[in-house]
């Protein structure tokens, strides 16, 4: 329970809580009305409080329990949401090489996920993008609250040619806003953007106080760092007796893209998923350059699980259905461009016409469109619902000895187009779009 | 430089590759200047790296060659090196450490500042918004270069980014804004450096162009200064005279060459290709100093160029570049084997500020769907093109056929240009509407129907059209 509250911003609530080792009677506690960030509040048990506390960012905040049992974090990403989702409380890792688009997306899960409270690490990054995010968060409206996003978000700015030692620190003070207001009962999240420049500070300071280096010249330290920083992510009952959350989103940047390098490597034994970014996907444009084949995620099952509690018990289903035609259509496609697309049989033809369709009405998602930059779970279910059914009925045709040919006469490009052309939360107007195409399908037979 | 009686200390204690070792020295800091007096009276100068109880290294800038142990009297100026900052560098030519090279005298300066600049606080920054046209359609139209953007030209030995970053140099404009173009070379070629003067030379006579010149054959060491010297002089004219400055760092593999030496001199660790650990931050002190402030008129925008030793873009200069600047704008040996200037190879290269500086408002409505449509297009003309390496271009089906043709047109048509030639915006987005248009409507999924009709070109007649 805390002792206190007062709106710190529009979005968030400020909880006053007596810190951690402090405990007794409340003896005094001061009348309602302005107090100075530095006055005292209350007396507790013969301490006097303050709006202000002072942790050690090194040394994670106590909980009283960590919950057990998933719940989805949504991002509004349908590439994460829908595949590779991550649950409250948990942990994700984000490697890709220069230009796959780690900090666009990272910014679209801090502008457009559902948490409380974003704490932003710019870590060893670049200055116009601090800036950049500082400007897109104030001037855009956070769709539950109505308010500008830069209410609801810290952000700590280290960026690459700013002291080193301070980048070494700024992580844990990151993690340790985070546990603050997951102390108030918020559900967090913590944007580390790159742990990578975090992981050459340390290898800097090692090298400088010359310690031995074990990998690539890092210290032996490295891994257990790593896993101590993800192990700060918790969905927990606070000692408050309030629920509240950290998730911990990691950005990985691998010296010439390798994966086997020691950061990228330790990082994906301690995070529980990895949004692989993939170079190629990213050449050809394909944003969020998510790899369909190099993502994982321990959360998908217990996640599907929630959803299947809350009325969607097709969730796992759909996502392994749509997993598998994309694992199927790369392997045709290899196998495509040894003999020809034409020689392939129809029905294999038609799996590759899906694909590229899921790939580009689903998988893709524009940060810059208004309409595309934040994906409401229900339409993301319509989406890929969409291309799903539209693949059955054409399917359905082949069987029936339509051909091919005839199928493709019916234009699709508004299934790739729906996405940017229907609200954020427009699951209606895609649905209607299924049924009007469905119908035009159904001509054909 | 200081008020302080000037100590001479001559008591050596090794020379080790660029550096030099002083003994019993007293209340000496880092990054301070020394003088180095040679018993023939000549001068040279450096600055200190390290300092350990009574000992001091000392980076020296033109190179230790020639130094013996005994003879030599160093003294600090008991302050970072500063340079003098000002309009007065415009219209000159100088070296690597700022010494005249036209025959003009030395540069004065209206103040002096320290070569290592600061960091802007992000919340001072601007966000970058408005383009920088540079009359190259392949940047312009496709990788558009934003005022206050770090954006490096990524290439191959034997390719012409040279040429391309100097018709940058001699085209660029801000929009009739105030502009001056800051060029640094470091460890190019005397020929070089000559085409580079060449294509310049309007632009200095105008008085809008600083050309600091470390040849090839220059001390390798003063590679370190002349980035910062140039940077130093871009921020002020930028930041205090409210010019736009576009900064030309030619060639930064170069200056982490000397980066290295220097770190091999000193022992220490090396991490990868022998670089040293801390290069990304040392990379980072001059890249990040790039940028806009809020309230001030002008901007520092960098076009740095990288050579990527046998084209391996995984190699530490390229990659830690390319993890620090702001895109990259890659050129590729392939498209130069097919005579295209400039070589641009589409889907390696990459403006990540584009959104904000071109686009509705910025430059053209439909500039930034096209890009991404052409984009997309030259990706899946990729694809057609990898199939036609393996079955043959015959083989391929009609909608195959006309990627392909796509392509061609896009490289001949888009990309191709004189290295004189100046296009303006309107003319290089017409022209990716043409390239555009020889698909079908329908394939142009990554555009609006709205810009669609309006930018969209039928020509029934083009064979292309038919298929799809």
């Amino acid at each position: 329970m805390p002792i206190g509250r007062f709106p710190e911003t529009a979005a968030v609530e400020f909880r006053v809580l007596v810190p951690a080792g402090v405990e007794g009677t409340i003896d005094w506690i001061a009348e309602a009305g302005e107090i100075g960030s530095g006055e005292p509040v209350a007396r507790v048990g013969g301490t006097e409080l303050t709006l202000v506390q002072t942790w050690p960012v090194r040394r994670p905040r106590p909980v009283a329990e960590r919950r057990r049992g998933a719940r989805p974090l949504t991002t509004g990403q349908r590439a994460i949401d829908l595949f590779y989702p991550v649950a409250e409380g948990s942990s994700a890792a984000v490697p890709g090489g220069f230009g796959t688009g780690k900090t666009v997306l990272l910014q679209q899960i801090a502008k457009w996920c559902d948490a409380d409270v974003i704490v932003y690490v710019g870590c060893g990054e670049r200055g116009n993008e601090m800036a950049d995010v500082l400007d897109e968060l104030s001037s855009l409206q956070d769709p539950r609250t109505g308010g500008a996003l830069l209410d609801r978000t810290v952000l700590i700015a280290n960026t690459s040619n700013m002291p080193v030692l301070a980048r070494e620190a700024s992580i844990y003070t990151g993690a340790t806003v985070a546990e603050f207001y997951r102390d108030m009962g918020y559900r967090s999240v913590v944007i580390a953007d790159s742990t990578s420049r975090w992981a050459e500070a340390l290898r800097e300071v090692a090298s400088r106080t010359g310690e031995l280096p074990a990998e690539e010249g890092y210290p032996a330290g490295l891994a257990s760092a790593l896993a101590a920083f993800y192990e700060r992510s918790s969905r927990a009952r606070t000692l408050g007796g309030a629920d509240g959350s950290v998730t911990i989103l990691g950005a990985i940047s691998p010296p010439g893209g390798d994966m086997s390098e020691p950061v990228s490597a330790h990082t994906r034994r301690f995070v529980r998923c990895t949004w692989t970014l993939d170079t190629d996907l990213a050449y050809a444009r394909h944003y969020p350059a998510v790899s369909w084949t190099g993502s994982s995620s321990r959360d998908a099952e217990p996640v599907g699980a929630w959803q299947a509690r809350h009325g969607d018990p097709d969730w796992a289903v759909r996502r392994e259905r749509a997993l598998r035609l994309l694992a199927d259509a790369d392997r045709l496609e290899s196998i495509a461009e040894l003999v020809g697309a034409g020689s392939l049989p129809e029905p294999e033809r038609l799996v590759l016409r899906t694909a590229k369709i899921l790939r580009e009405g689903v998988l893709q998602q524009s940060s810059l469109s208004a309409n595309d930059a934040r994906c409401d779970p229900t339409k993301q279910v319509a989406l890929l619902d969409l291309v799903l059914g539209i693949h059955d009925r054409c399917a359905r045709l082949l069987d029936r000895g339509v051909a091919l040919a005839t199928i493709e006469q019916i234009d699709l490009s508004p299934v790739t187009r729906a996405r940017d052309e229907t609200p954020p939360d427009g699951a209606a107007q895609v649905r209607n779009l299924l049924g009007e195409l469905l119908a035009r399908l159904g001509g054909l037979e | 430089m200081s008020a302080r009686a000037p100590i001479e200390h001559t008591a050596i204690a090794s020379l080790r590759g660029p550096l030099l070792v002083v003994e019993q020295v007293e209340g000496v800091g880092w990054d301070e200047v020394a003088e180095i007096r040679l018993a023939s009276g000549e001068v040279r100068h450096g600055v200190v790296l390290d300092v350990s109880r009574d000992l001091a290294v000392v980076e020296v800038y033109e190179g230790t060659a020639g130094l013996r142990l005994d003879g030599l009297r160093v003294a600090f100026a008991g302050s970072p090196m500063t340079v003098p900052v000002g309009e007065g560098w415009l219209g000159r030519i100088v070296n690597g450490r700022g010494r005249p090279l036209d025959g003009g005298p030395p540069v004065f300066g209206t103040a002096a500042r320290t070569v290592q600049g600061h960091p802007i606080n992000p919340a001072a920054r601007a966000t970058p918004a408005e383009p920088i046209l540079t009359g190259v359609s392949a940047i312009d139209g496709l990788a558009t270069l934003v005022r206050g953007q770090k954006l490096p030209v990524f290439s191959v030995g034997g390719l012409p980014h040279l040429e391309l970053a100097a018709q940058v140099a001699a085209q660029a404009t801000a929009g009739g804004e105030p502009f001056a173009v800051v060029v640094a070379a470091m460890g190019i070629t005397n020929a070089d450096a000559a085409m580079v003067r060449d294509t310049l030379e309007e632009r200095a006579a105008a008085g809008d162009l600083a050309l600091f010149l470390n040849t090839a054959d220059d001390p390798l060491v003063e590679r370190i200064l002349t980035p910062r010297l140039a940077l130093t002089v871009a921020e002020h004219l930028a930041f205090e005279l409210g010019r736009h400055v576009l900064v030309v760092l030619a060639d930064m593999t170069s200056y982490c060459e000397a980066v290295r030496e220097v770190s091999a001199a000193r022992g220490e660790i090396p991490s990868r290709r022998g670089y040293p650990g801390y290069l990304y931050s040392d990379l980072a002190s001059l890249y990040e100093r790039a940028g806009r402030i809020k309230g001030r008129a002008g901007s520092v925008t960098q076009l740095p160029v990288v050579t990527m030793p046998a084209g391996d873009i995984t190699h530490p200069v390229p990659d830690l570049t390319g993890y620090i600047t702001e895109g990259q704008f890659v050129l590729s040996h392939d498209a130069h084997v097919r005579g295209i200037y400039p070589p641009f190879d589409p889907l390696r290269s990459l403006s990540r500020l584009m959104r904000l500086g071109a686009g509705p408002g910025r430059t053209r409505d439909d500039h930034l769907e096209l890009a991404a449509q052409l984009y997309a297009l030259v990706a899946q003309a990729q694809h057609a093109a990898d199939l036609a390496e393996v079955v043959g271009a015959d083989a391929l089906g009609d909608s195959e056929q006309a990627y392909l043709a796509l392509r061609a047109a896009f490289e001949s048509d888009l990309v191709a240009q004189g290295r004189a030639e100046s296009r303006t915006l309107e003319e290089t987005l017409d022209r990716g509407w043409r390239v555009a248009s020889m698909l079908p409507r329908r394939e142009l999924t990554m555009v609006s129907e709205q810009t669609l009709a309006r930018r969209y070109e039928e020509a029934p007649d083009a064979p292309a059209r038919a298929a799809g």
